[in-house]
């Protein structure tokens, strides 16, 4: 399971790559992308994902599942 | 041209002296007739006199903010500022703010700040430096928080203090983060910071505020606001005792903190903050932030002077010209210059004349000792005349405090009040532009109307037959006699006229020519702002 980030809402802000506990997020072509094999929801890092918890556009940075 | 080739591979410190010129200040710059008011030019610089006429101040402080556009109101005729986007990433979600149109602290959403890397920063500052002489801050606002970024942020200072050491070093942020990085800020001789602080009670935190990321977690409601209050008070109380001079940014929401901004400079007073800078919300739809699709308004420029009339006076002093420029603007004024300095165009390796900066600072020292001395006849012009009236007058300006702008192409207007106890800046007003290239836009002059209408009479270089007349259907008085004068004389002529003021000389009481105002000879010296460049 892992995180992902819609294209069209990111704003490139990059606050979701300097929590990443993991290095999971990267930027590709002017936003930033979670690479799932990368991600661990930050189980055993936090309580929380942190990309989600930090991302400033509603609805943007969701589980991938969903 | 002298250049001093800066590579990022080898910055070196660039030398260039700053600040109070004494003998260069006559023997440097115009052969054209300088201007010869009491005193001579030698005698005393245009920096010690404006000390004398802010007496309240510390000469310690003064001498820290004579040439901070933002700090200073008297500085922000003569000197420019640069922000540069290095902090994207933000810890505080605010209701005013949607990330897709930058903050709306900032007055042109709709347009986003373009992101550079520190290494662009410093190129894009020296770049800017070598175009123009005036710019005397760069201060880091956002796009995010720059606290909420700080590899980037104090990267980015320290390449510019190395490269740039005469540049003053300014930082914005929400004080989320603030008390972590005290001691680098100090370690990094930031001498200004600004804390944009809306609340000092939590409650109506929750109305502003929805959430914030502290601690690897999502913080809402009152426990939020309750964390960024105490983290922000923290903040103010370190930085002051630190010696910084904080300058307090709140802004104005109508309905939600337009009462509780007095207790909010009542705190911040207490905390020791230099400045206090309320600033109306901008609510558009268009926006898409909470608060516009909420229905939630900006206030009226009516409601915003009457708040600010009640803080002043309270201790703290009150900013009243700021433009709530972007993260990424350049310029003096409510202009921004950043479409001048595209981030596709800046130089891999900028060259930079510290001369430039050098000869424009001696040229300002007499300037503002000319104009300082002129307001100061202005206002004693209008005290003797001993009528207890007032006058609210709007003037078009680009700079060097004189009224040197065309009513069509002002994109701004500074209103002043005059009356017996003095010319005091109200604030900016933002207009459309009139002139679009030979003809007008007419729902442009209907709305610059509106925007001016407390307003009894506008001083401008020039104005059309067509606008003139409406402004004067409207019953605004309207001036071009004055082009190229001082502000504070003009209005002082003009005070002496009241509403017979026209450009038939002698009409009504006798007024006396600008340059005469208590003896005060106007200065030969033109500064051309036009082009940004200091020419003797």
């Amino acid at each position: 399971m892992a995180y992902q980030i819609i294209a069209d809402n990111c704003t490139s802000c990059s606050a979701c790559e300097t929590e990443c506990p993991t290095g999971a997020i990267s930027m590709k072509k002017g936003v930033y992308v979670i690479n799932p094999k990368v991600c661990t929801e930050c189980d055993g890092h936090y309580a929380s994902p942190q990309c989600a918890s930090v991302c400033p556009v509603e609805d943007t940075c969701v589980p991938a599942a969903a | 041209m002298n250049g001093t080739l800066v590579s990022l591979s080898n910055i070196r410190t660039l030398k260039a002296t700053t600040g109070a010129a004494t003998a260069s200040a006559c023997s440097g710059g115009s052969g054209s007739g300088s201007g010869s008011g009491p005193g001579g030019c030698g005698s005393r610089t245009g920096g010690a006199s404006m000390a004398a006429s802010h007496p309240e101040l510390d000469p310690q402080v003064w001498e820290r903010i004579r040439d901070h556009p933002c700090y200073s109101e008297d500085a922000h005729h003569d000197f420019a500022r640069i922000h540069v986007s290095v902090a994207p990433a933000c810890n505080l979600q605010c209701n005013y703010c949607n990330r897709k149109y930058d903050c709306s602290n900032e007055s042109r959403p709709g347009v986003v700040s373009e992101k550079l890397t520190p290494e662009q920063a410093v190129r894009k500052v020296i770049w800017a430096a070598s175009r123009l002489p005036q710019l005397s801050v760069v201060g880091i606002a956002g796009p995010g928080d720059a606290l909420a970024n700080p590899r980037q942020t104090f990267r980015t200072f320290d390449l510019i203090r190395t490269a740039l050491p005469h540049l003053k070093l300014c930082l914005s942020t929400n004080g989320l983060a603030l008390p972590d990085h005290i001691e680098t800020i100090k370690a990094f001789g930031i001498d200004h910071v600004t804390i944009t602080i809306n609340m000092v009670d939590p409650e109506i935190g929750t109305q502003i505020y929805p959430w914030l990321f502290f601690d690897h977690r999502r913080w809402t409601g009152r426990a939020a606001a309750e964390l960024l209050h105490q983290r922000q008070m923290a903040g103010l109380e370190a930085l002051t005792a630190a010696g910084i001079l904080v300058k307090v940014n709140s802004v104005l929401i109508p309905g939600v903190n337009d009462e509780h901004l007095p207790a909010v400079n009542a705190a911040i007073k207490e905390r020791g903050a230099f400045l206090h800078n309320v600033m109306p919300l901008i609510s558009e739809p268009a926006h898409g932030t909470a608060f516009a699709l909420a229905g939630q308004r900006g206030p009226t420029a009516i409601e915003l002077n009457s708040l600010q009339e009640r803080l002043s006076g309270t201790g703290v002093r009150l900013m009243r010209h700021c433009r709530q420029c972007r993260a990424d603007a350049i310029g003096m004024l409510g202009e921004s210059l950043d479409q001048e300095f595209p981030a596709e165009a800046i130089p891999d390796q900028p060259e930079y004349d510290p001369g430039a900066q050098q000869r424009y600072r001696a040229l300002i020292a007499r300037e503002q000792y000319d104009r300082l001395a002129a307001r100061a006849g202005a206002e004693r012009a209008i005290a003797a005349l001993g009528r207890g009236t007032a006058l609210r007058v709007a003037v078009a300006t680009k700079g060097g405090g004189r009224i040197n702008v065309h009513f069509g192409h002002a994109h701004e207007f500074l209103v002043y009040d005059a009356d017996q106890d003095g010319i005091r800046l109200v604030g900016p007003r933002r207009v459309d532009q009139y002139c679009r290239g030979g003809w007008g836009e007419e729902d442009h002059l209907e709305q610059t109307l509106a925007a001016l209408a407390d307003v009894d009479l506008v001083l401008v270089s020039r104005i059309g037959d067509c606008p003139r007349e409406r402004l004067e259907q409207a019953g605004l008085a309207v001036v071009d006699r004055h082009a190229y004068d001082y502000i504070e004389p003009a209005i002082a002529a003009c005070f002496a006229n009241r509403r017979t003021c026209d450009n038939s000389a002698g009409v009504g009481v006798p007024v006396p020519a600008c340059g005469d105002v208590d003896g005060v000879a106007g200065v030969d010296v033109r500064v051309d702002f036009g082009e940004q460049r200091a020419s003797a």
